[in-house]
């Protein structure tokens, strides 16, 4: 990488203390460079740590040790270029869609026609256009992610995090979101940050895939998976990334399950 | 079938009222009519109340002192409540306190009333005012306690001001939750109305009970109980109502 990194994270560590008063390493110093416009996925089972890294960089959570920088400024809290999105989409349930994504871009100061042509264009993007005057509650789980995508677009920010965002998903809205969400990403070429358990989600999407592993929360490994996209989902190239993805996975697992054992 | 149903559903609760005014009249039979009058004679009574005036002054100076003392709970504890409810460290320190008040019946309250407020409008207003306040109270609390954490974290994230998460996010987010509290507010209040007024009032519905007792009308009382039961079915459904208008405004589902 010659230019400077998007995100950057140097020794970043989280801790908690337990209610007994003992420290638990939530994740284990993390250094990782983003380079603007990455899409990357953080991947692992429960405990890995992946939440408390994206929350770290979002904003959401404050590291104990090392930094956090975007854009060469320390994360000292929430920022409106980088947006979040949620796996229970954060939708507010007495707005329409269209008062949903007029939300955000009030609270950017965008108001009036302005506000309402744009969000209507970012509407139309995720193809809801026909939805704009519903409310949440008679949208299916798909359609209210979506939402909360144009939602996140209309703002125009550079990184985008989303944490397991189809996770509650049935698998083939989860399939067709994904392709959405990479059809959005190279239209409007944020930076991509996504946390999911799923390693063929990972695999699928990203360019870069961080494999974490659990207690304490660190990362095992970060593989290239350097595909054009479109990708076919069932290609002998991708397979071959899968099949890497999945071994190294399994040695997490092995690790954690041995570790749980000898803890017994 | 569903024709069948709908009728059994509209025929059912005028059978039962048939019912109960029947067993009413044949259990009167046994008693004499100043202990226990019949149907007939507690409507007489009505008509004789009607046809004079007095119940229909007294049914005004008792919305009026209900609805004064439901606005004035409202206007202490909506604010309050949602004070609280982004407060913790408030919501713990007066937590016990609450606690220990909110078990006092507001009929105990009476004598202090009274001692502070006189006799008149001010005793029966304020013991409506504590049946309508606690409850309100605490739904507020809780509603704003139980807002999703999501809901904040978007509005964080977008880079909302305070006030506008305060007005566009917290306010909508906890209105069902302190709708409960205001419904449940309306029967409280208006149950505690008739005491209020029994013990502190020289007027209202409850005084006119109280004022029929001296006189040995039982009619008369009867006929007040069933005006002021029938009085709390009409603001229950005209709460139900306005619950209904808003909930369609609210995005159909509530």
């Amino acid at each position: 990488m010659t230019t400077s990194p998007k995100i950057s994270l140097q020794a970043a560590e989280k801790k908690y203390s337990s209610p007994r008063g003992e420290d638990v390493i939530a994740l284990a110093p993390v250094s990782l460079d983003i380079a603007t416009g990455e899409f990357v996925c953080l991947v692992g089972p429960s405990g890995c740590g992946k939440t408390t890294l994206i929350n770290l960089m979002a904003g959401f959570e404050k590291s104990n040790a090392g930094t956090v920088t975007i854009d060469g400024r320390p994360v000292r809290g929430t920022d409106p270029d980088h947006i979040m999105i949620f796996q229970d989409y954060g939708l507010y349930p007495w707005r329409t869609v269209l008062g949903n994504v007029l939300f955000a871009l009030e609270a950017k100061g965008i108001k009036g026609k302005a506000a309402v042509e744009k969000a209507e264009e970012y509407i139309e993007l995720v193809g809801l256009t026909k939805s704009i005057a519903s409310f949440p509650q008679q949208l299916s789980g798909g359609m209210k992610q979506r939402v909360a995508i144009a939602r996140a677009l209309a703002v125009e920010p550079s990184v985008l995090f989303l944490d397991e965002p189809f996770g509650a998903l049935d698998t083939f809205t989860r399939m067709y979101l994904q392709d959405e969400l990479l059809r959005l990403w190279q239209e409007k070429q944020p930076t991509v940050v996504f946390v999911t358990h799923d390693l063929d989600e990972a695999v699928y999407l990203s360019g870069r895939v961080v494999l974490m592993a659990p207690a304490p929360g660190r990362v095992q490994r970060i593989i290239d998976i350097p595909l054009p996209w479109p990708r076919d989902r069932l290609g002998d190239s991708l397979g071959r990334y899968r099949r890497e993805l999945f071994k190294e996975f399994h040695l997490v697992h092995q690790q954690a399950a041995g570790e749980a054992e000898y803890v017994i | 079938m569903g024709l069948l149903r709908s009728i059994s559903t509209k025929l059912l609760p005028v059978l039962s009222l048939v019912a109960f005014l029947a067993v009413w009249q044949f259990a009167a039979g046994f008693w004499a009519p100043e202990l226990f009058p019949s149907p007939l004679i507690v409507a007489n009574a009505l008509r004789e109340l009607a046809d004079t005036g007095r119940l229909w002054s007294h049914i005004a100076i008792s919305l009026a002192r209900f609805t004064v003392a439901y606005l004035v709970a409202i206007v202490f504890a909506v604010p309050l409540g949602l004070f609280l409810g982004r407060n913790q460290r408030c919501r713990q320190a007066i937590d016990p306190l609450v606690q220990v008040l909110r078990p006092i019946s507001p009929i105990a309250w009476f004598p202090l009333a009274v001692l502070w407020f006189g006799i008149g409008n001010a005793p029966a207003i304020f013991i409506i005012f504590l049946a309508a306040f606690y409850p309100v109270l605490l739904s507020t609390v809780s509603a704003v306690v139980g807002i999703p954490p999501v809901y904040l974290k978007v509005a964080d994230n977008f880079g909302a001001k305070p006030g506008a998460i305060f007005l566009r996010v917290i306010i909508p987010a906890a209105f069902p939750g302190i709708m409960v509290g205001l419904h449940i507010a309306v029967g409280t209040a208006w149950i505690h109305l008739v005491a209020g007024e029994m013990l502190g009032a020289q007027s209202g519905l409850g005084y006119m009970i109280v004022d029929a007792r001296n006189f040995m009308r039982t009619d008369w009382i009867m006929a007040g109980m069933l005006v002021v039961g029938f009085l709390g079915l009409c603001i229950n459904l005209a709460m139900r109502k306005f619950e209904f208008w808003l909930g369609r405004r609210w995005g159909g589902v509530t």
